[in-house]
């Protein structure tokens, strides 16, 4: 058995926690909550087995493990990781045994169905982020919402089934349509001369962007709708301060530090690479609605009375700002959006931790029930500025890197054309330091005036266990963040060139007739640079590609360059 | 011999760790440590360490000719995607070797002084912990060699800088809390960052790089006035109106003051401050490149200057007028760059950190005495209670004021004189106007604090403070009074043995712009006079008024009510922001954004698309009841409608 198995054991193994958790019987709590944990556990280990076993300088899919699945089609149970998806699903199982020690106290009702149910959802994530089928991706996405509806529904605030129902429809509605879009996709595979019906992802990354831009853009803007309700993008984040709101700690976790992400992962695995041309024409539009959702969140999240609802609306911001920087479509700005992704997940994470901390202390979220908190709570408050100053995307800390980069990117982006975008969604940073500052200071700093909080407890132990790993994590990531992003440099690397490529009408070469196999799943095409780490400009390889003499391999593997009459699939710009 | 260069980098790399290790220690292990002072000495000591690190590799650039005293460490890399590649490397040269030896020398002093100052209070190994991570912010400042690792500084001294004006966050400051005052300083920083943020962004987008030496390479090789540079230099400077407290960002300083005093020293006065001329020193080139912005930053220098100036007159709290005092001589600093004289600016820099922070020291050692006591019109007398500190007090007194050979006085008149040589004569005038001004306010302060009658209650027993508040003291007032002599006109002993330091950093900016007015001779004898003669006026009403003739301010005051209201309220301009800026903001976000678009828009739409597609199924469910008997009745109609229809026809 090698490597191949890793993905499938991995997924199968919180599966496995929460059958197991399901026969423990419910006279004991402890034994419970040790299986959840001891289950997560057991992934994050696997997921650091694949860190380590990850090859960074190989820019292909690795890990991975193919199965037919649905005969008759090409659709298989068919996994794998790059850079980027490795990077999610390491802070996947890192984030879910925090949340499960976090609810540790706070959640007692119907216990054994809570932590099944983190489980579950982690296992849900875990293979939205390890497809690379796109039935099996839907089958995960739509799978990882069943958990989340229970888990806000049951153990959730008053307004709970409200919230529930509305994060369960508002992502159903967005999904729907991507399941059209992906039957569409594989139809049109099948229609191809000597085609089959196929959602295999890498062999669609070959025929798709020759889609004709007319059908593209639709297909896009499914993909795109779906993933921009999940992230969320301005104007469809309405679900997420509610779905917060009344979710559980726990929840609210993994809903800020892992969910939010699957969309801004939809964006980056699906439609950029799938669709090129329609990814430029609707590119200023995105990047305008991710420019609107930067300043919006912020200001909005700066007038909210209740903490969580904050910390949800600075989510928006946040995402924004990782949106912007996938569609600077360059290597700086990708490079910051995957780091940012990892980045919302500690900090926001730990925000909605420790809301949830003084939560169970005092049953308020409420900043007017506070004030003085630094005198009662010294840890807690350290803690709290620690995060919120790693919020704030303090130098030295993991927010700055991800920004600057994504900043820097969409200032010098050339399909964003203008650094306009960048410098309005710079002031994202002022009104970052506003909201988090103002609300800091209410909760914490003048006199106690409430005196229900005299008697609060500082932090315990376990409380202690639960909040270091993450700040060990934003201060390394701040300090030095090559671990991780070297990680992701060459699929960061291989993506923009895909997408250069397509840009400038270079196709790739079985674009009009269906794809063998690939022995070595998404390895490049020769001739297309990216197998090295030598920063060649696009449009310098572009000419040598034009070069017959250096078109390798057996012509099917090759470039061909698209006759003008054919490229109108690529709009002018 | 060891080799220089591999001597400067493990050196180097130790006095930055210094400051940082007596941080984590305080900042993580003092629960645990019950002497309070164990902590103050580690800090201390930290701090002292890192300052003889700074002297021995000034001694050794000493000993290296003048055109190799550049050296670059480099220690990984920080940030690596696409274009952008940005290291942890410090850069070791004349500037950033001067800027070390006032952080960690006058940094050591409040150090020292604060482990009298804070001496009992419950926070004081968190004051500490702060102060050292302060230095390490400070120095990682002043060593960068790239943008980015500055603005790693920048910040970090910002947000010391937050931590400690709120250090005793619970209690009142103004109209507000302390806490209120270090938000809006953050806050006005951060507002300025936006500006260095996005000048770096150009900076990127232009030169392909952030390392100083290669933007600077490369930009050498642009020509003046090109419109890029502007924008750039623009935006820089942007960033240093926040930090160094200028028009139009100059609000937070003196709400700064809510911070324990010597954080008003170090950072406030001394230090942080003045990091907005050090950056702008150590783009010298770029904005010598971009006349425009010079002449910008000239202009906001004295108007700066005036202002602070102006305000500074008729404050009542100790420390206030100190803030203005110092937001003033910033502003002479910037004129000073805005001129091209560089040098200068940083020497009045230097000095400035000396007398503004035995200023402020002594400032503290009133407030100690007086038992948190702020208000001058509450003191009076003090000078034989508090000798040493009144004397102390004098001499930084007049060297503010201008009085030859104080350090003050060379400093100052310098930038004068670069003014009025480079042909800015308007600027000049401005700068007299506002020297005039400071030797009356500063002078004012003196005579009401310690001269005259005692107006304190009869309960209070001022008495002098700790040796290790008044060590610092005598210190900074001998550096006060002999600074100035390294700068000395060039036939005079040493000479100018500052400007020799300092001009090669300059040399591209000089390769645009030559150095203005040197060795003036005559003209330069006049207007030093002049200068003179200005701050004698000055400090002669300064007595006077407040000693023997109260009545002459008091009649001023009266008749002219309107301007004194508008000085006394600084111009109103806290005013103007809260309902320019603030309430616009806070009101439109939360009424037009938040319940108009977001609860009145979006799920309005959201909610009523459900409520539409319920009822619509409700409806549709008519169809489909189960019940026999509808089904006939439709059926039925049914039939009589199209049999109806056929038989029409």
């Amino acid at each position: 058995m090698t490597s191949s198995w890793l993905l499938t054991i991995l997924v199968a193994i919180p599966v496995g926690g929460a059958l197991a958790v399901s026969l423990i019987p419910d006279s004991s709590p402890r034994a419970t909550r040790l299986t959840g944990i001891g289950a997560s556990l057991a992934a994050f280990i696997v997921s650091l087995v694949l860190w380590f076993r990850f090859d960074a300088a190989d820019a292909g899919m690795q890990f991975v493990q193919r199965i037919p699945w649905i005969p008759g089609a090409d659709i298989s149970y068919f996994v794998g990781i790059d850079g980027i998806s490795l990077l999610l699903v390491v802070l996947t199982t890192f984030l879910i045994p925090i949340a499960l020690l976090a609810s540790w106290e706070s959640v007692t009702r119907r216990l054994k169905g809570f932590v099944a149910l983190m489980l579950l959802l982690e296992a849900g994530t875990l293979g939205v982020f390890v497809s690379l089928d796109l039935v099996l991706f839907y089958v995960f996405w739509e799978f990882m919402l069943v958990p989340m509806y229970f888990i806000i529904g049951i153990w959730g605030g008053a307004e709970r089934v409200y919230a529930a129902t509305k994060f369960f429809l508002y992502t159903m509605a967005g999904s729907l349509l991507m399941l059209v879009a992906i039957i569409w996709l594989g139809t049109y595979a099948g229609s191809m001369p000597g085609g089959v019906f196929t959602t295999d992802l890498l062999k669609l990354y070959q025929i798709a962007p020759a889609i004709p831009f007319q059908i593209q853009a639709w297909i896009f803007l499914a993909f795109t709708l779906s993933f921009a309700i999940k992230i969320p993008l301005f104007p469809l984040h309405t679900w997420l301060p509610d779905a917060h709101v009344q979710a559980p700690t726990a929840g609210s976790v993994i809903l800020a530090g892992v969910l939010l992400k699957m969309g801004t992962y939809g964006l980056v695995r699906f439609c950029l690479p799938l669709f090129p041309s329609a990814t430029f024409t609707f590119l200023p539009y995105i990047a305008g609605l991710a420019v609107v959702g930067i300043i919006y969140g912020a200001l909005v999240s700066m007038v909210q009375p209740d903490l969580k609802k904050l910390v949800a609306y600075s989510s928006v911001s946040h995402l924004g700002f990782v949106v912007l920087g996938i569609f600077a479509l360059n290597e700086e700005g990708m490079q910051g959006s995957v780091l940012q992704m990892i980045n919302h997940g500690l900090s926001t994470g730990a925000l909605f931790l420790l809301v949830g901390m003084i939560y169970d202390r005092r049953h308020t979220r409420m900043i007017g029930d506070f004030g003085g908190i630094a005198r009662i709570m010294p840890v807690f408050a350290t803690f709290f500025m620690i995060v919120m100053l790693s919020s704030a995307g303090l130098p030295g800390l993991n927010g700055f890197v991800g920004e600057f980069l994504i900043l820097a990117g969409a200032f010098t982006s050339k399909l964003l054309g203008t650094p306009w975008y960048a410098i309005a969604a710079a002031t994202g940073v002022i009104f970052a330091a506003v909201y988090l500052l103002w609300s800091y200071q209410r909760v914490f700093f003048g006199k106690v005036v409430h005196r229900e909080n005299d008697t609060l407890k500082d932090l315990d132990s376990r409380e202690w266990l639960v909040l270091i790993p993450i700040v060990v994590f934003i201060v390394w990531i701040g300090v030095y963040p090559s671990t991780f992003m070297d990680k992701t440099a060459l699929a960061s690397k291989q993506l923009i060139q895909r997408i250069e490529f397509a840009r400038h009408g270079i196709a790739p070469p079985q674009a009009r007739t269906m794809p063998e196999p690939l022995e070595k799943p998404y390895d490049m095409p020769a001739g297309l640079p990216g197998s090295g780490l030598q920063g060649q400009g696009g449009a310098e390889q572009g000419a040598k590609a034009q070069d017959p003499g250096q078109v390798r391999g057996s012509g099917e593997r090759g470039i061909r360059v698209i006759p003008a009459a054919e490229r109108k699939a690529v709009p002018a710009r | 011999m060891v080799d220089p260069l591999a001597m400067a980098h493990e050196v180097i790399g130790i006095a930055v760790a210094l400051p940082l290790v007596g941080f984590l220690v305080n900042g993580l292990l003092g629960r645990w440590v019950r002497r309070e002072s164990a902590s103050g000495v580690l800090g201390s000591a930290a701090v002292g360490g890192a300052f003889l690190i700074a002297l021995a590799l000034f001694v050794e650039l000493l000993g290296q000719p003048a055109g190799e005293r550049v050296h670059v460490v480099q220690l990984y890399q920080w940030i690596g995607a696409g274009a952008l590649r940005v290291n942890v490397a410090f850069q070791v040269d004349q500037l950033s070797v001067l800027m070390m030896l006032i952080v960690t020398g006058v940094g050591f002093l409040i150090h020292v002084y604060s482990m009298g100052y804070m001496h009992g209070d419950p926070g004081y190994r968190r004051f500490f912990a702060y102060l050292n991570l302060f230095i390490f912010a400070m120095l990682i400042l002043v060593l960068a060699d790239n943008f980015l690792l500055l603005f790693l500084g920048w910040e970090g001294v910002g947000l010391c800088s937050y931590l400690l004006i709120g250090f005793w966050y619970d209690r009142k400051f103004e109209k507000g809390t302390t806490a209120d005052a270090a938000k809006k300083a953050f806050i006005m920083n951060r507002i300025g960052d936006f500006g260095f943020l996005t000048g770096m962004f150009l900076i990127f987008a232009t030169f392909g790089s952030l390392d100083f030496q290669t933007v600077f390479a490369r930009a050498s090789g642009l020509g003046a006035g090109t419109p890029v540079i502007f924008w750039i230099t623009l935006a820089l400077f942007l960033g240093a109106t926040g930090k160094s407290a200028q028009i139009p960002l100059f609000v937070w300083l003196p709400d700064a003051m809510a911070g324990p005093t010597p954080v008003s020293a170090l950072i406030h006065a001394a230090t942080m401050v003045t990091a907005g001329l050090y950056m702008v020193a150590r783009c010298s080139v770029l904005f010598a490149l971009a006349p425009m912005t010079l002449s910008i930053v000239a202009a906001v220098g004295a108007a700066t200057a005036l202002v602070a100036a102006s305000i500074g007159l008729v404050q009542n709290d100790i420390k206030k007028v100190l803030a203005y005092s110092t937001v003033s001589q910033l502003g002479y600093m910037f004129l000073a760059m805005g001129v091209g004289a560089f040098g200068a600016g940083m020497f009045h820099v230097t000095m400035h950190a000396f007398f503004k922070a035995l200023l402020f020291l002594g400032s503290g050692a009133v407030i100690h005495a007086m038992h948190d006591e702020q208000d001058i019109r509450k003191m009076g007398g003090l000078g034989p209670e508090l000798p040493l500190t009144s004397k102390t007090f004098l001499l930084g007194t007049c060297a503010i004021a201008g009085i030859p050979p104080l350090s003050g006085f060379f400093s100052k008149d310098e930038i004068l004189w670069k003014t009025f040589s480079g042909g800015h004569t308007l600027l000049w005038l401005a700068g007299l106007a506002g020297a005039a001004m400071t030797a009356l306010y500063m002078f004012r302060l003196y005579t009401l604090t310690f001269s005259g009658a005692k107006r304190w209650e009869a309960g209070k027993h001022p008495h002098e403070a700790p040796r290790t508040m008044t060590a610092p003291l005598v210190v900074l007032a001998v550096l006060s009074a002999i600074g100035g002599f390294v700068w000395l006109p060039e036939n005079i002993l040493w000479g100018n043995a500052m400007e020799r330091w300092l001009e090669p950093v300059f040399e591209r900016a000089r390769a645009v712009m030559p150095l203005p007015g040197d060795g003036g001779g005559t003209a330069e004898a006049v207007l030093m006079a002049l200068s003179v003669a200005v701050a004698g006026t000055g400090i002669w009403l300064g007595r006077r008024w407040y000693l023997s003739r109260p009545d002459v301010p008091e009649a001023l005051s009266r008749r002219f009510a309107w301007a004194y209201r508008l000085l006394l309220n600084k111009y109103y301009v806290d005013e103007a922001y809260d309902a320019a800026f603030v309430r616009p903001l806070v009101g439109g976000s939360e009424k037009l954004l938040w319940r108009g678009i977001d609860a009145g828009v979006i799920d309005w739409c959201i909610d009523n698309g459900a409520r539409l597609i319920g009822w619509v199924s409700g409806a549709l469910r008519m169809v489909q009841t189960g019940i026999a008997r509808s089904y006939v009745l439709v059926f039925m109609i049914g039939v009589v409608v199209i049999l109806g229809w056929m038989l029409a026809r």
